[in-house]
């Protein structure tokens, strides 16, 4: 083995998964290198989340092989699962158990014994703000609870790599922002971490190198700067004055630059892609012709939202919700 | 208070890094796990002791007089055969914690633990076992409040009692493949009362099977539950049938022969 495929936390090649004749996993690569965090960035049913379960050793591919920590994920997937710790995009506590029984089960399982199992889980409790919540069933948990506590299930023992299966779908701003401050602690202490993700911002905040995924395939790898240079020179936003006017501008600079506009979710605000910037002052000057008013532009670095589209033909929320998202997945 | 981030830090530092749990470690904290879930899920405990009630009082007082000449008379012979019925009955709820474990994902994070994944199987048998124990005890009890008088003194009835969890234990197997493969908890509910309706009811329990017409006599006597209440009620009044209970042992090794290898196999590929 070459030394550079030692450092590497995760080296897929070819990884397929085929529920029917629906191609989950269409032949994924992955050289995940160890420490930091590593997104996978797609839409839902991109088979991101197919792809971390034949990683955990929950799912044998059907084509291809995977090495964790330098580990097959099929031939020693005992050795893969003494050092990773996955937390599923569904909190996947027993709520019927209090926040404390379930920690408390986990210990035992990783090997403390009944005192010092205990004690761990009061630990954890308290370091997660859950000490208050402990002896409640996690059924009454909030969202934001939850997740503090799923996360902290994986993290009795600290494990060499984790999966951290759309952490923060569904979580409001503040409970997001506090898994983001656990993610970084996490790689601070030396714990190699992939993400997956819907939200680019996160994607973009996160982690240090992406891979975007859709229709289990990955289309584009690399850090966030590199995705967004690979796109074009940049991207153009536009604050129309009167959001009714909002079509009507983005026809027309869809017109002159020739691109797809995407419209944000502010009403009044959309953006273009841009191969040269010489057109935009042109093309905002048609829009002033139409008599049709923009209140502010500028010109920058196409967000992920672009490198989206620009990559895929159709914007991350556009992906159409699927149901197999159903707690199975 | 601390920030978050620092407290997490500091929490990861101090983690010991033992040995995962043995085997019968595991086994033990999933049993563990059962109990507390009788404790917490009430409702559980409520099936598991009001049904038995009401069966025993239902059958004794509305039927047993018609059946038997006189409520007295029926309790004696039936109450082997509701005991039967009780536990054979509650063994779909084996079916039912796996399914909603899987629905849950409770299964996919206890699979990727580093330990014996069996034990999570295991622990759920010793679980239920516990159940059929105190299911076994609650029928027992009421049969006794309202006359009944095993023959076969206590030990008969205690044997009784080993020999019908033996058998639950093995059928349990059953319902694990069933509790893996049926897509939701309300599925595994109606898989199993069709099951179990047929099977329990089309037996030796209620009546004996001289007194039902041939076509019908036919299943019941191919029927195992029937083996395993002839059994039963052998041993309760003290004129113990030893091929019965052979039967119901070789039956049992069979079950679990048969179904735990395939549960096990669909457990460790389950996708
Ligand atoms: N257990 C399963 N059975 C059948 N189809 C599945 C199963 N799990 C996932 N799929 C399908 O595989 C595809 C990828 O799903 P998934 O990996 O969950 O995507 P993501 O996590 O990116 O949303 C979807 O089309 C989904 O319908
Ligand atoms: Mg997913």
């Amino acid at each position: 083995m070459t030394k550079e495929t030692a450092e590497l936390a995760i080296e897929a090649h070819g990884l397929v998964k085929s529920f029917g004749d629906n191609r989950a996993v269409d032949g994924v690569d992955l050289a995940i290198r160890a420490g930091g965090v590593y997104g996978v960035l797609g839409p839902n049913g991109a088979g991101k989340t197919t792809v971390i379960r034949m990683l955990a050793t929950l799912l044998v591919p059907d084509g291809g092989s995977a090495r964790v920590l330098g580990h097959d994920v099929v031939r020693e997937a005992a050795e893969v699962r003494a050092r990773v710790a996955l937390t599923g995009q569904f909190a996947s506590l027993d709520e019927d158990l209090s926040g404390l029984e379930n920690l408390v089960l986990l210990a035992r399982l990783y090997g403390y014994g009944r005192r010092a199992a205990r004690v761990r889980a009061r630990e954890l409790l308290e370091a997660f703000d859950l000490a208050e919540a402990a002896d409640r069933q996690v059924k009454t948990y909030s969202g934001g609870m939850r997740r503090r506590i799923d996360i902290a299930g994986s993290l009795v023992v600290r494990p060499d790599l984790m999966f951290l299966d759309e952490p923060t779908t569904g979580l409001d701003p503040r409970s997001r922002n506090q898994v983001w401050e656990i993610v970084r602690a996490l790689v601070g202490a030396g714990t190699t971490i992939l993400l997956t993700t819907q939200y680019l911002d996160e994607a973009d905040q996160l982690a240090d190198r992406i891979a975007v995924v859709d229709h289990g395939r990955v289309i584009a790898e690399g850090t966030s700067g590199e995705l967004k240079a690979s796109v074009g020179s940049g991207a153009v936003k536009v604050r129309v004055a009167d959001p009714s006017d909002r079509e009507a501008v983005a026809h027309l600079l869809a017109e002159s630059l020739g691109a797809v506009p995407v419209l944000d979710a502010d009403p009044a605000s959309l953006s273009l892609r841009v191969d040269d910037p010489a057109q935009v002052a042109g093309a905002l000057a048609r829009v002033g012709e139409a008599g049709l008013r923009v209140s502010e532009y500028s010109l920058g670095q196409p967000s992920l939202d672009e490198v989206f589209l620009a990559l895929t033909g159709h914007p991350v929320t556009d992906a159409a919700p699927d149901e197999t998202e159903e707690v199975r997945a | 208070m601390t920030q978050l981030d620092a407290r997490v830090t500091a929490v990861l530092g101090g983690a010991e890094r033992p040995a995962p749990a043995s085997p019968v470690a595991s086994s033990v904290a999933f049993g563990w796990r059962a109990m507390l879930k009788i404790k917490h899920v009430p409702e559980q405990l409520f099936d598991v002791t009001m049904f038995p009630v009401m069966f025993t009082l239902m059958f004794t007082y509305v039927f047993g007089g018609a059946i038997a000449g006189s409520p007295g008379e029926y309790l004696q012979y039936a109450l082997p055969g509701i005991l039967v019925q009780t536990v054979v009955f509650i063994t779909m709820y084996t079916a039912l914690t796996v399914n909603t474990d899987i629905e849950k994902g409770v299964f996919d994070r206890i699979r990727a633990l580093p330990v014996w994944r069996p034990s999570m199987l295991v622990g759920a048998l010793l679980g239920d076992s516990a159940r059929y124990a105190m299911a076994s005890t609650v029928v027992l009890t009421v049969g006794l409040l309202i006359g009944y008088r095993a023959p076969g003194g206590v030990l008969g009835v205690l044997a009784a009692v080993v020999l019908l969890v033996v058998f639950c234990f093995s059928l349990t197997w059953l319902w694990l493949i069933v509790g893996l493969k049926v897509r939701t908890p309300n599925a595994v509910m109606g898989t199993s009362m069709m099951v179990l309706f047929p099977l329990t009811f089309v037996s030796s329990v209620f009546a004996p099977p001289e007194t039902m017409p041939g076509w019908l006599r036919a299943f019941v006597e191919v029927n195992p539950v029937t083996l395993l209440v002839e059994a039963a009620r052998g041993l309760m009044n003290g004129n113990p049938d030893v091929g019965d209970v052979l039967g119901v042992l070789g039956l049992s090794v069979l079950l679990i022969a048969v179904f735990a290898p395939i549960a096990m196999r669909i457990f460790n590929r389950k996708n």
